[in-house]
């Protein structure tokens, strides 16, 4: 077992990685920028160690920092969380190199997945669905271009390679527009991501954003978690998630399921990891696959009770999956609502200090967050200040559950998209089921 | 409670007026008193403190206690500007960089932060006299700690 971990990240997921560490009686290091020192996970912690002023580049996206710190605490391994440097190959062939365990994939692995290209040509080769593309980088070759979206069929959609997450993207409806918005989103992810190279895929009209988890020991055992249901999104991000995606036929769900775990035996995944789709009458076509813990990884654990965190040091470990497919049984439904410190007008993430803080409980309701009475938000990073996820025997029992919770929480002195959530929670359309991606910003005249 | 903190509460007390310092975090409470040369250490109490909002309060106080006094050192204060391991000596066995007392220009090494096998020189930014050394040799450090105090 991982004797001391250090925690290279900051708000909900950090202190959700302490809980973890606790249960296992891993000794933990918190790494914390300046501002951060008022961290509900700093407090807690074993150890805490200032790496840097509040700017995440000198901070949380500071390898040598962070590197350091693990060496001054003997720490044995790293969990990176979401976003600043989990699924950064470079930083995890860094730890590895120090002798150190990172938490999550070996960095072939990430550099693999991080290229959207070689990640689809890598399911493709697993069996995994995939969406009608150029299968390939595409080139200058104006002629050729044209023949490969009228291939594909228009509308397409020109990608980056090295993007992911929503971002490096343009849609083309006709062939009027084809090569200028290929020069463009070249021009713009070469600034973007220091990489222009980009692909063409079949823009689907009206999918819905459905992910399959997995967990994965690096010993050649896979399992899945289930899926999950991500479709509303504000410019691609999730906004409330649930688990498991309403309304898909048994068959096409078991038979992407069957590919997921397929396609982690094929590459030897090591740790947890989601296989993200678009999906769209009947049809799976994967996008791409995150090689981490993800925000909404909390509906899958309702849903399913597995510890997905748990289960991430477990494996870093060096031990086997704690379960084989035929140990996980699905129960009833679970929905994620995220709480954003945001204007619910403009979205402008508002920092500032929170007066007044009471979480909601009950039966089925759980609250991942780090903040407390008087905990200040920092304007240097991300609006994320807590998820509220609860979970139902059925569909309607959790949502229920939900809005329940919604109008019982308070968060005072900050503003929050509680108010937007509690709209959601009550959408027609959105209690039926099933609604896809472009529902959300249809619904807010976006 | 790690034995650095226990420690740099020792030093602050022995550079200060004060006579005895008390720190509550959470379960854990150290009090050092001037004149006993060792600290007494408080078991964690029986009863569980409740979980935050309530004991995120104290756990703040305590922080911003230990703040406040290092705010009291005299004299301009050399931080760190990374995380690593202090040394005062370019190497071991070596007579120090600097002592108390001693006079410093800008530009002067005053001691090493390793980080990664990479020796690291920290300079004096201000010319004056060493007023204390806040770190031992061999000690690890985090980001913008007090090193130095030049008076």
């Amino acid at each position: 077992m991982l004797e001391k971990v250090l925690i290279a990240n900051r708000g909900e997921i950090a202190l959700r990685i302490l809980r973890a560490c606790k249960e296992l009686d891993i000794k933990t290091v918190a790494v914390h920028s300046k501002v951060d020192a008022a961290l509900k996970h700093v407090k807690l912690a074993d150890e805490a160690i200032c790496i840097g002023p509040n700017p995440s580049p000198q901070s949380y996206l500071n390898v040598p920092a962070i590197i350091s710190a693990m060496e001054i605490t003997g720490a044995t391994g790293v969990h990176p969380g979401y976003g600043f440097l989990a699924e950064n190959a470079d930083f995890a062939e860094q730890v590895e190199k120090s002798g150190f365990v990172f938490i999550g994939p070996t960095a072939d692995t990430i550099r693999i997945m991080g290229d959207k290209v070689a990640a689809i040509k890598a399911m493709k080769a697993a069996g995994v669905p995939t969406v009608p593309g150029s299968d390939g980088p595409l080139t200058e070759n104006e002629e050729q271009l044209r023949q490969t979206a009228q291939r594909i069929g228009y509308p397409v959609i020109i990608k980056a390679a090295a993007g992911g997450g929503g971002r490096g993207m343009r849609v083309v409806e006709s062939e009027d527009n084809l090569i200028n918005s290929v020069t463009i989103t070249k021009t713009e992810a070469a600034a973007a991501f220091g990489d222009g190279t980009v692909y063409m895929e079949k823009f689907l009209q009206n999918p819905r954003h459905v992910e399959v988890q997995v967990l994965a020991d690096g010993q050649g055992r896979a399992i899945h978690l289930g899926d999950r249901d991500c479709s509303l999104q504000r410019r691609h991000q999730k906004v409330l998630e649930e688990a498991p995606a309403p309304g898909i036929p048994e068959d096409a769900r078991q038979a992407v399921f069957d590919s997921c775990v397929n396609a982690c035996v094929q590459i030897n995944y090591r740790g947890a990891g989601t296989f993200e789709f678009l999906y769209e009458d009947g049809r799976f076509y994967f996008i791409e696959m995150n090689t981490r813990v993800q925000v909404e990884h909390p509906v899958s654990e309702m849903i399913t009770g597995v510890d997905i965190v748990k289960e991430q040091l477990l494996i870093a470990s060096g031990l086997p999956l704690s379960f084989q497919q035929e140990d996980i049984s699905f129960r009833g439904h679970a929905f994620e609502c995220r709480i954003n410190a945001e204007d619910s007008v403009n979205f402008m993430p508002q920092p500032g200090t929170i007066e007044a803080y009471h979480a909601p409980g009950g039966n089925g309701i759980r609250v991942d967050s780090h903040i407390y009475n008087g905990y200040t938000v920092p304007p240097n990073y991300d609006s994320l200040i807590g998820k509220v996820i609860t979970y139902g025997r059925d569909r309607d029992t959790a949502l229920s559950r939900m809005r329940i919770a919604l109008d019982e929480m308070v968060i005072e002195g900050i503003k929050t998209n509680i108010a937007l959530q509690e709209d959601l929670v009550r959408d027609e359309a959105f209690k039926k089921g099933g609604v896809n991606i472009h529902y959300l910003e249809k619904k807010l005249g976006l | 409670m790690d034995i650095r903190k226990v420690k740099k509460l020792i030093e602050l007390l022995e550079e200060s007026n004060l006579n005895e310092l008390e720190i509550t975090e959470g379960e854990d409470s150290v009090r050092i008193s001037r004149g006993s040369a060792t600290a007494t250490y408080a078991a964690p109490a029986v009863m569980a403190a409740p979980v935050a909002p309530s004991a995120a309060p104290a756990m703040l106080s305590a922080t911003e206690e230990v703040i406040a006094s290092e705010e009291q050192l005299n004299g301009h204060v050399v931080n760190s500007p990374m995380v690593g391991t202090f040394y005062s000596a370019p190497a071991p066995g070596s007579p120090v960089f600097v002592s108390v007392g001693q006079s410093v220009s800008p530009g002067d090494v005053l001691c090493i932060v390793e980080a990664m096998k990479m020796m690291n020189q920290i300079e004096a930014d201000k010319a004056g006299v060493i007023g204390a050394i806040l770190a031992e040799d061999g000690e690890p450090i985090e980001f913008d700690q007090p090193l130095f105090t030049i008076i």
